[in-house]
């Protein structure tokens, strides 16, 4: 997985071996993790992978089967939520209702008995550019108001850990962009270590240094954004961050650089060895839409150049900037393809006869297929 | 009001409740010590007084000892089986008619009145209102209201709707009138409780199906209101079935009008028979859990339980 | 029934009579507490003040009241208190025989008061415990104690539980989440469980008759004086704690409205 950087700061987080099973069921399955310190780290994956459970457990509001939390190198596994200097941006905020906007972010600064308790609380009012609604209570706020003020309460405390579950989920699309810009730039500002859960791949793509995708209850792959959407390297990590089409075949034969992969209807795809997480047996050939071209009629193979012939589109969508094909190659299944509309019109129509092309060296090979997405992952 | 929450079924899961042991018996144990020492060791000393007998060496009313006298069911029972008849009669029709008079009052409050608040917060006001002031008094008022000097029975004999020897007080229409009466609102308030929850799209949706309103109301509004409507007739029938105020002959019941209740509190308070009143006792509560239990399961809301 | 004025307009004016015909005898009895009547209150023989200005005359009515109020107001501590720790412990901790605590709690309100009361009574007969001020407080402090724990559950239940997650993250022991967060927002709960059980304790006539032995309450003293005719001055004090009653419910009612409407508006 990603490199354990041994820094010195003293604020980054370690999971070694984290495992924490629910009557009937395993949430979090043998999880390492490595967060540096100053990261913005995004847990991304769709709702019940795991990913809350592994933030609840951060935070100490729920204790691991197994495995160990170390914060900065200190073991703080049993160490109880309000003794951990970490703290937590709820999904739904849970501003204390009966006290003032102050009063909630004044709250852990008063719990720990910090002196300047007043002025703390106040400045990161000002941060987050809600000094002026200071008395009122949180039921008279908006909802990108109170998300600031949950924001705010958290990070006065300047905890080594800062852990945000899914703090934009409920604010609107127009609202929840603000906020990622904002969020980013505050985390530049202070800069605490942040721990973002989510389900949103945009926003994780947006905001995060390092993204782990979780699926299952276990981390399917991690690293920085463009790469990780560049190079996925299973079904569900090409599929959850962006739109892939994947073809299953076999390896048949392989050189130094690249492997030949058979799929069904007698077509052989290449994939450079360097961009393919398995070399021989199931291998799945994926692609991004935007990667691809589409040609009326039969196109010859070239060696630097994957052809699939003999699709008919069955969807055209034109969208502006850009149209979107979709083409059903049979046995393949369907291939969609987006074309930007550099010419004057769309060049094909529906029902026709296409082939779809792509370079080799955009090509990615996975280790699993589509199938075993929606299934069992985690099994090979 | 605890009517909304004896209504309320949905329990929401927010937590997963986690065990914590040394805690919970801490908040546990000082309620449940009392549950057991005021609520179920009386009922068992009842049904142990319900088996006693007379004490053989004292000549005194009211002393007995301990014994397993099962006879006292057979005689008590075939002694007293007409006011338990009279007793459930009597609390059925009064149930029957609070829910009658009390479902408009709580459809108008509860939906009808949705757009003013202000007349909702009014009416839900009255509706209360007799909470606060001594049910007593109350029942006295009707007494004298209903007397034989009473403007009511004067203007009925004087119109020869009620004959010149005939009487309001002291007859079962008047014990009935008495129960109902003290009665709407415990059935008002869960019903409004239920209704005011209803979402009224519900019915739009009803009445774009097609539904009629008479329909809609027998397929939509009443089903969803039945939690209301089992609560409220559980607050009614339970303490009117066993109520002895209504029917006691200074308020307005007469000789022939006596409940369990009556008996009861005279077998225990003034002829100190504490076998016989412990086995009306222990009859009426075993009556009650087997009606009440029968009623749930068939209106399909047993989580009230 | 749609679109008629007819129909339209009979609920209403159902509403309206059936709201009147509950206020009937709470009219009478206001009126008749301003009765020149001495002793037996039951035909109209006059308007007078003095009722309302002497009060205590009618012997035994004030101690009734006075004793009522000192029942209502420890039965209701003390069944805020019970009740309360068991509405928590229902609704936030899972434990062996959750449900039968639940039914345990639900059975007294499923008890006819007749039966709780001589039940109560006959298990103070054969402890020997004499019948007075502690064996009512003690029959109060348990019919009530069900009605509080179904309240303040109710209101446990919908309490977010991340709000009390967020004060454990923010350094706050379980000791302070519970004083600072917990209890704070179960204060509407408690004091409506708390209003509830005052009014249950202070109406209460039927298990107070089987414990109270000499002891007269308010509702004892009239269900007694009923034989002979209940004095005007017990309608006097029913009429004051009635108005107070309303008075206070009406104020409450505003307020609320008051602080919606600002809060809606502030938003």
């Amino acid at each position: 997985m990603a490199e354990v950087s041994l820094s010195s700061s003293g604020t980054e987080l370690t999971l070694q071996g984290i495992r924490k099973e629910f009557p009937g069921f395993v949430a979090v399955d043998n999880l390492d993790l490595t967060i540096r310190a100053g990261e913005f780290f995004a847990l991304l994956g769709p709702s019940g992978c795991g990913k809350t459970t592994t933030l609840r457990m951060i935070a100490g509001l729920e204790d691991p089967s197994a495995g160990k939390i170390l914060l900065g190198g200190v073991d703080i596994t049993d160490t109880k939520a309000y003794k951990r200097p970490v703290n937590t941006v709820f999904q739904s905020y849970a501003l204390f209702p009966h006290l003032t906007i102050f009063e909630n972010v004044a709250f852990g600064l008063r719990r720990r008995k910090v002196s300047n308790a007043k002025e703390l609380a106040l400045a990161a009012l000002d941060l987050v550019q809600l000094a002026h609604v200071a008395d009122r209570r949180p039921a008279q706020l908006s909802g990108g108001q109170q998300q600031r003020v949950a924001l705010a309460r958290a990070i006065v405390n300047r905890p080594a850990l800062l852990l945000l579950d899914e703090p934009l989920g409920a604010l609107d699309l127009k609202l929840r962009r603000e906020m990622q810009v904002e969020l980013k730039k505050i985390q530049a500002d202070v800069g605490l270590t942040f721990l973002h859960v989510t389900h949103d791949q945009e926003e994780a793509m947006t905001m995060a240094d390092t993204v782990a995708v979780m699926n299952n209850g276990h981390i399917e792959q991690m690293g920085a954004p463009e790469s990780m959407y560049d190079l996925p390297e299973t079904a569900f990590v090409a599929d959850f961050l962006g739109q892939s089409n994947v073809f299953r075949g076999m390896a048949s034969s392989a050189n130094a650089s690249t492997i030949e992969v058979a799929i069904p209807g007698g077509t052989t795809l290449r994939v450079p060895v360097a961009r393919a997480s398995a070399h021989s047996g199931d291998v799945s050939v994926g692609v991004r839409p935007e990667k691809m071209s589409i040609h009326a009629g039969a196109v010859a193979p070239q060696t630097d150049t994957n052809v699939i012939s003999g699709g008919r589109v069955t969807d055209v969508s034109f969208t502006g900037v850009s149209s979107q094909y979709s083409i059903d190659f049979g046995p393949l299944g369907n291939v969609v393809v987006f074309e930007q509309n550099l010419k004057a019109l769309p060049t094909v129509d529906l029902g026709d006869v296409v082939s779809v092309s792509w370079k080799v060296e955009r090509g990615f090979g996975l280790r699993d297929h589509r199938a075993a997405v929606i299934d069992e992952a985690s099994e090979l | 009001m605890a009517f909304a929450a004896f209504a309320d079924t949905s329990e929401k899961k927010s937590a997963e409740p986690v065990k914590k042991s040394r805690v919970v018996i801490l908040m546990l144990l000082p309620g449940l010590a009392y549950l057991l020492l005021f609520f179920l060791a009386p009922l068992v000393s009842l049904i142990l007084t319900s088996f006693m007998a007379p004490d053989p060496n004292s000549m005194d009313m009211g002393q007995f000892v301990y014994s397993f006298q099962w006879q006292n069911y057979v005689t008590v029972i075939s002694e007293n089986w007409s006011f338990f008849v009279r007793s459930f009669g009597f609390a059925i029709l009064a149930t029957v008619i609070a829910l009658i008079v009390s479902y408009p009052i709580a459809y108008f409050i509860g939906v009808y009145a949705r757009p003013w608040p202000a007349i909702q917060a009014f009416a839900l006001i009255l509706v209360i209102a007799p909470f606060f002031i001594s049910f007593l008094l109350r029942t006295l008022a009707w007494k004298q209201l209903l007397g034989d000097d009473g403007w009511v029975v004067t203007t009925l004999k004087s119109a020869s709707l009620l004959p010149a020897d005939g009487h309001i007080t002291g007859t079962a229409f008047s014990v009935v009138f008495g129960l109902t009466y003290n009665f709407i609102p415990f059935m008002v308030l869960p019903i409004y409780t239920s209704l005011e929850r209803l979402d009224m799209r519900l019915l739009e949706a009803g009445r774009d199906l097609y539904a009629s309103p008479s329909t809609t109301f027998w397929k939509v509004t009443l089903p969803l209101s039945m939690p209301g409507v089992v609560a409220g007739t559980l607050l009614t029938f339970i303490p009117a079935s066993g109520d002895f105020v209504n029917a006691s002959s200074s308020f307005l019941g007469g000789p022939g009008t006596q409940m369990v209740g009556n008996q009861i509190a005279s077998n225990f308070l003034k002829i100190l028979d504490y076998p016989a009143a412990s086995v009306l006792s222990v009859v009426l509560m075993a009556v009650i859990m087997v009606i009440v239990s029968v009623y749930v399961r068939r209106a399909g809301t047993e989580e009230l339980l | 029934m749609k679109g008629s004025i007819f129909g339209r307009a009979l609920l209403p004016i159902y509403t309206i009579l059936a709201l009147l015909f509950l206020l009937i005898p709470i009219v009478y009895t206001f009126i008749f507490s301003f009765n020149d009547a001495f002793k037996t209150n039951i035909q109209w023989q006059g308007f007078t003040w003095h009722n309302w200005t002497n009060v205590c005359d009618a012997q035994g009515v004030c101690e009734a009241f006075g004793n009522s109020i000192i029942v209502g107001v420890v039965a209701t501590l003390a069944a805020t208190a019970l009740g309360t720790a068991l509405a928590i412990a229902l609704v936030r901790y899972k434990f062996r025989g959750r449900n039968i605590v639940s039914l345990l709690i639900f059975l007294p309100m499923a008890t006819p008061e007749v039966v709780l009361g001589a039940g109560l009574a006959a298990q103070f007969f054969s402890l020997g415990t004499p019948k007075g001020m502690l064996t009512v407080i003690i029959a109060h402090t348990l019919f009530c104690l069900s009605f509080v724990v179904v309240t303040v559950k109710a209101r446990v239940a919908s309490l977010d539980a991340s709000i009390e997650e967020a004060g454990r993250d923010l350094y706050a022991s379980p000791g302070q989440v519970f004083w600072r967060i917990t209890f704070p927002l179960l204060i509407p709960g408690i004091a409506a469980a708390a209003l509830l059980s005052f009014a249950l304790s202070f109406d209460d006539f039927i298990i107070t008759y089987f414990n109270s032995g000499s002891m007269q309450t308010f509702p004892t003293f009239i269900y007694i004086s009923a034989v002979r005719g209940v004095p005007p001055e017990a309608n006097v004090i029913a009429s004051a704690v009635f108005v107070l009653a309303i008075v206070g419910v009406t104020i409450s009612q505003v307020v609320s409205s008051v602080r919606r409407r600002r809060l809606a508006a502030s938003r």
